[in-house]
């Protein structure tokens, strides 16, 4: 339930950080109100906010941006996030997971480059953080290798990670044991 | 009104009924085929067969809910999102676990074989002569040259792809064109062609997909959706294979929603006369008449029926005047082996995505080798290039990382080595007249480990496979034993087995239980041994010789 509220905060805050000058340029407001609009359509999942998914499809596109193929956020991937948060995480990395998200309360302001440096910093942490635990998971994981996890899973089995980040046939006719691969080549994604 | 009398009686409708209920019908026997679950119509109810992922909410995974429902489905991959309905219920069907037992179920028309792996290997004489040999548990009673001719014909009719190798301990057959290696693995078997003198070969997985149409049904799309049921009715299962050819005859009843509680035996005549059936939906009785009964319900179904029949001639059911009933639990053990990366393929790719992998088949103690273990193991494995799901431990956010992600990764390639279970009489089933199902039926008791022999194999298990890929050049070579517990191979075999002598065994070598002649136990519950290779095929060739021989008895009113 996003109120107006929210929307003139949003505007407001983008206006602090980036200046006023910027702030009034018709781009930069279209794409908030684009962005709102957008979270307007969220819908809450499990104990997840509309704001929150919002946020998830933010770090989600982050990690996997529009390249030559549409980006995380084009698939949905908070709302799937959230999905799998709430439906099938265990308690413990459902804690950590919704920890890490408030450590990102502020990434909602940051300007593309320094959301990318933010992941970046907190990517390396959980690689060596992960890398270092002992296998089996005795301890909890990082809450970004999580969240990583989630945006891979979520984009690449989606429709658009499927279908046009990778290359899919339902039904393939025949099996070709070696065909030439040239560099730059998507995958052939996998069935069900 | 539906007649209540027919000439024969098959109880289940998996892998082992299907080809009972074909190989009677055929022969112009009118059959009342039943199956405790509901039916499943074949093409019209693989409801997610062309589904892509992202049609599953959770893509195909598992909630927490699922897990709450499915305790014993949950320990291991069947438990999902695609094809949940088809994995019997844990609650409405429980069991006594003595000592942890993962007894993974299908209860509808087609049973198991809707998501079955497909592997599909002959028995050799290395495997029927092994336990006389050893002077482990008794003999089989039959051997190679009695089956061969019944795997050529259940071959030709189930449609088994797979290469001609001339190895004494994987016997040729039937087989369709098989689904080549993929260049990857093409490399690997090349190189060990001139290492461990050529004894650990790399051949094309043989599987139960055909790669040729056969009548009704079209040749394998390489889609590699198998336990989604196939439209294109391109492996075998009851519904695409044995059901239609039962149906054609017009001899054929099936009867869904029909638990059997019990054979019923006649003491004077010595003979079973029918069965008693509980439908599962309104909990109705009925009784069934018939000359010939098939029990087809599965190893440990079938065995759970005996246990509960004739109780009041023999107190431990029909079978156990031998004493071994419910004995001698067998599984393969597995989930154990190696992989790692193949260097050097990175402008090598394939197409389509085939339903099977290589197989090694079995080298140790054999030939004249002798290992501190009895018997053996064969692999299955494979050899791809990784997706996306490598870059989830990689360094890396943004647009170069995610065009990275989306194209194919290392070539990797590696096996699990499936092994020989002994078989043990302290592995065994028995009521548990203390719990009851849904139905009002004692429960099965499962108590049933692995040993030492078991544990010796495993060793070689995984270290020939890392020592394999290291001879062949591969990289970051990688072992593991992810831990097995009896059941989890799905591959349940024994309890009611065949043998020569009527003290030491429950069926003689046409599957004829001893006290009841006109009973014939032909899944995997008549094992006297497990073999390494999977089973099923040998199911089929032991039902339709069984098939065979109760046809010819009827006409020479033997039962």
């Amino acid at each position: 339930m996003a109120s107006t509220m929210d929307r003139r905060e949003a505007i407001k805050t983008v206006s602090m950080l980036l200046g006023g000058a910027f702030a009034t340029s018709s781009g930069l407001l279209g794409a908030v109100e684009r962005a709102h609009a957008r979270s307007k359509n969220l819908k809450q999942v499990g104990a997840f906010t509309a704001q929150d998914i919002a946020l998830l499809d933010e770090v989600a596109d982050t990690i996997l941006p529009e390249t030559k193929t549409p980006g995380a956020k084009a698939a949905h991937t908070g709302a799937f996030m959230a999905l799998m948060v709430t439906d099938t995480y265990s308690d413990r990395d459902a804690a950590t997971f919704r920890d890490g998200l408030k450590q990102l309360s502020g990434f909602m302001q940051l300007a593309p480059a320094q959301r990318t440096a933010r992941l970046e910093q907190l990517d390396r942490e959980a690689k060596t953080y992960m890398d270092a635990r002992a296998p089996g998971g005795g301890t909890a994981s990082h809450f970004f290798r999580l969240m990583k996890e989630l945006t891979l899973l979520g984009y690449f089995t989606s429709e658009i990670g499927v279908t046009q980040a990778q290359r899919y046939r339902e039904t393939p006719g025949r099996f070709d044991p070696c065909e030439p691969y040239t560099p730059g080549e998507s995958a052939w994604a996998g069935h069900a | 009104m539906q007649s209540q009398s027919y000439d024969a009686i098959v109880v289940g409708s998996g892998i082992s009924g299907g080809w009972a209920a074909k190989e009677l019908t055929e022969k112009g026997l009118r059959v009342l085929m039943l199956e405790r679950g509901k039916n499943i119509e074949h093409i019209r109810d693989y409801v997610n067969t062309t589904k892509g992922p992202w049609e599953y909410p959770h893509r195909g995974g598992r909630t927490r809910a699922m897990e709450a429902a499915y305790p014993v489905l949950k320990r291991d991959y069947p438990l999902n999102e695609k094809n949940l309905d088809w994995w019997a219920s844990d609650r409405e069907s429980p069991y006594t676990e003595v000592k942890r037992f993962d007894w993974y179920r299908g209860y509808h028309v087609g049973g198991r074989s809707l998501m079955w792996g497909r592997q599909s290997y002959r028995h050799s004489d290395f495997d029927f002569e092994a336990n006389a040999k050893e002077g482990i548990a008794i003999d089989w009673p039959l051997r190679y040259a009695d089956i061969s001719p019944w795997y050529d014909y259940v071959e030709k009719h189930a449609g088994i792809s797979g290469s001609q190798e001339g190895m004494p301990q994987l016997p040729d057959g039937q087989f369709l064109p098989a689904m080549p290696l993929n260049c990857g693995e093409e490399v690997v078997a090349g190189k060990l062609k001139n290492l461990f003198d050529g004894k650990r070969r790399i051949i094309p997985g043989r599987t139960a997909n055909i790669t040729q149409p056969l009548p009704g049904r079209g040749a394998c799309q390489y889609r590699n959706a198998c336990w989604l049921g196939c439209p294109f009715g391109a492996y075998f299962s009851t519904q695409s294979s044995t059901l239609p050819a039962a149906m054609a005859t017009g001899r054929l009843t099936l009867r869904p929603f029909a638990i059997v509680t019990e054979v019923i035996y006649d003491r004077n005549k010595k003979r079973a006369t029918g069965v008693r059936v509980l439908d599962a939906v309104s909990n109705q009785t009925t009784e069934y008449t018939a000359k010939v009964i098939f029990l087809c319900a599965s190893t440990l179904n079938s065995t759970w029926l005996l246990l509960r029949s004739a109780t009041d001639i023999w107190p431990g059911g029909l079978g156990s005047s031998s004493g071994v009933l419910g004995q001698n639990l067998m599984d393969h053990h597995f989930r154990v082996g190696a992989s790692g990366t193949l260097e050097g393929m990175e402008d090598k790719y394939y197409y389509g995505r085939r339903p099977t992998g290589f197989y090694i088949p079995r080298y140790r103690n054999l030939f004249g080798e002798k290992r501190d273990y009895l018997r053996g193991f064969g692999y299955q494995g494979g050899g791809s290039r990784s997706g996306w799901s490598r870059a989830v431990a990689e360094l890396g956010v943004g647009g170069a990382f995610k065009d990275m992600a989306a194209q194919p990764g290392p070539w990797s390639i590696g096996a699990t080595a499936f092994g020989e279970m002994l078989p043990n009489p302290a592995n065994r089933v028995s009521l548990d007249k203390t719990k009851k199902d849904k139905w009002g039926l004692p429960v099965l008791a499962i108590d049933c480990a692995t040993g030492e022999n078991e544990k010796a194999m495993r060793k070689d298990m995984m270290n020939d496979m890392a020592e394999t890929l290291e001879a062949a050049g591969i990289k970051n070579v990688r072992t593991y034993d992810a831990g097995y517990w009896p059941g989890m191979g799905i591959h349940e075999m024994g309890t009611a087995r065949m043998g020569r002598d009527p003290k030491t065994s429950v069926l003689n070598g046409h599957n004829q239980v001893w006290d009841a002649p006109n009973v014939f136990v032909t899944d995997g519950s008549c094992m006297v041994s497990a073999s390494c290779v999977n089973p099923s095929l040998t199911y089929m060739a032991l039902t339709a010789r069984a098939a065979d021989f109760a046809v010819n008895e009827l006409k020479r009113q033997n039962l």
